[in-house]
């Protein structure tokens, strides 16, 4: 009983922890958050470079720290690799609600502008403002946006 | 700690082929002839770091010496460096810079397909993490070839040369020396030669779409991992290691 309700706390502060280059989605809805304990917490990066890995693991810790979980470690494990399919979906609807179009779901194949909604969009350039997004353009309204890559 | 020599070494050739181009691609930030190439390559150049951080401090573990990541990369002189010699070329023009990725980045979206299965869990782990993104640079840097092989006659000229340069480099990455050799007996390095006739076949398959014939043949270049190097690694050194060498206590 006591596991339960303090793995429910850690994944309450968990959720609360927005990523630091995309702060619409939190930790959690990004799917870099693996696994919960008692004693751990175990997360991802998404790519191998991504420079917000570490500032991630930094924010993580100090949520844990200000809501009484000193104790409890923070673990980073790159097995098995994280892939797109581990954002929620309600961190899709919100990647989509900031202006990003999420990563397409297997058998998709029209990118949906997240202004307008037209799916005549083109790619512009494959890598965008961080490894994890391309560059999309849309040619009905015209608005470039980003697009979280499949990956 | 003991250490293990054959997983440092291996360690230390993945690492270093990673860290020396990440730090090549990184010279083009700011210069790219757009916005959209200079973040590809800076972003090509991130996960290459990436992939040597965890690389590299995983060498130093299995050295047992206490090093870390950090310290063999801006603490060793060019002669310690394993990486091969493609990728201490120099940028060159975009189109020399591709002609590199195109060759280096196919070879190994291959090495590390292969790494997957590797029995040394850090190696096959930060394989199968890197093996997507390097699917990317190499499908990136063969549009490339192809756009410019396939392009005005300047743009052509320029691959048919960038290509011409590099060619010499291509044995090196498919040398099986006595280490590599034992590595793969032992499970946790790649037999390079088992995709040799993958890797000719796709050069050859973008090289046509791109117009362009393959290079003459050319005296193979050896050595890189064993530490004989051109004189541009040492250059490309001073840069990356003079901040951490001069001021070894600074952080950001």
């Amino acid at each position: 009983m006591v596991t339960t309700l303090s793995t429910d706390a850690l994944w309450q502060v968990l959720e609360g922890v927005p990523d630091p280059e995309i702060p619409a989605v939190s930790v959690v809805d990004l799917g870099i958050v693996r696994a919960v304990s008692p004693e751990r917490v175990t997360i991802t990066p998404t790519y191998t470079g991504c420079p917000a890995t570490q500032v991630i693991e930094r924010d993580i810790r100090d949520a844990l720290d200000a809501a009484g979980f000193r104790d409890v470690r923070i673990e980073t494990t790159l097995s098995p690799p994280w892939t797109t399919d581990w954002i929620s979906e309600s961190g899709k609807a919100k990647l989509k609600a900031y202006g990003i179009a999420p990563p397409l779901a297997a058998g998709e194949r029209a990118v949906e502008c997240p202004q307008c909604g037209s799916t005549r969009t083109e790619e512009i350039s494959r890598f965008g403002s961080t490894p994890c997004k391309a560059q999309w353009r849309c040619r009905d309204c015209l608005e470039p946006f980003d697009l979280f890559k499949c990956h | 700690m003991a250490g293990d020599p054959l997983r440092f070494e291996t360690l230390l050739r993945l690492g270093d082929d990673s860290l020396i181009l990440g730090q090549r691609l990184g010279e083009w930030c700011g210069h790219a002839p757009s916005v959209e190439v200079d973040l590809s390559l800076a972003n090509m150049g991130l996960d290459l770091i990436g992939q040597a951080t965890h690389f590299l401090n995983a060498a130093g573990v299995a050295e047992g010496k206490g090093r870390d990541g950090d310290a063999l990369a801006f603490h060793r002189d060019v002669l310690d460096f394993r990486n091969c010699w493609m990728v201490e070329q120099p940028n060159g023009d975009f189109a020399q810079t591709m002609a590199r990725q195109f060759l280096f980045s196919t070879w190994q979206h291959m090495l590390f397909g292969h790494l997957t299965g590797s029995s040394d869990e850090t190696i096959a782990a930060v394989a199968a993490k890197a093996v997507k993104e390097v699917a990317y640079h190499a499908e990136l840097s063969a549009e490339w070839v192809i756009r410019l092989g396939d392009g005005t006659e300047e743009s052509r000229a320029r691959m048919a040369a960038g290509l011409d340069w590099m060619w010499r480099f291509v044995p090196e990455l498919f040398e099986m020396d006595e280490m590599a050799t034992e590595a793969a007996a032992r499970g946790i390095g790649a037999d390079v030669s088992r995709f040799r006739g993958d890797y000719d076949a796709r050069i050859a398959a973008v090289l046509a779409e791109a117009t362009l014939e393959a290079p003459n043949d050319q005296r193979p270049i050896l050595g890189g991992r064993r530490g004989h190097h051109g004189e541009h690694l040492g250059h490309l050194l001073a840069v990356m290691q003079f901040l951490p060498r001069t001021y070894p206590d600074a952080t950001w």
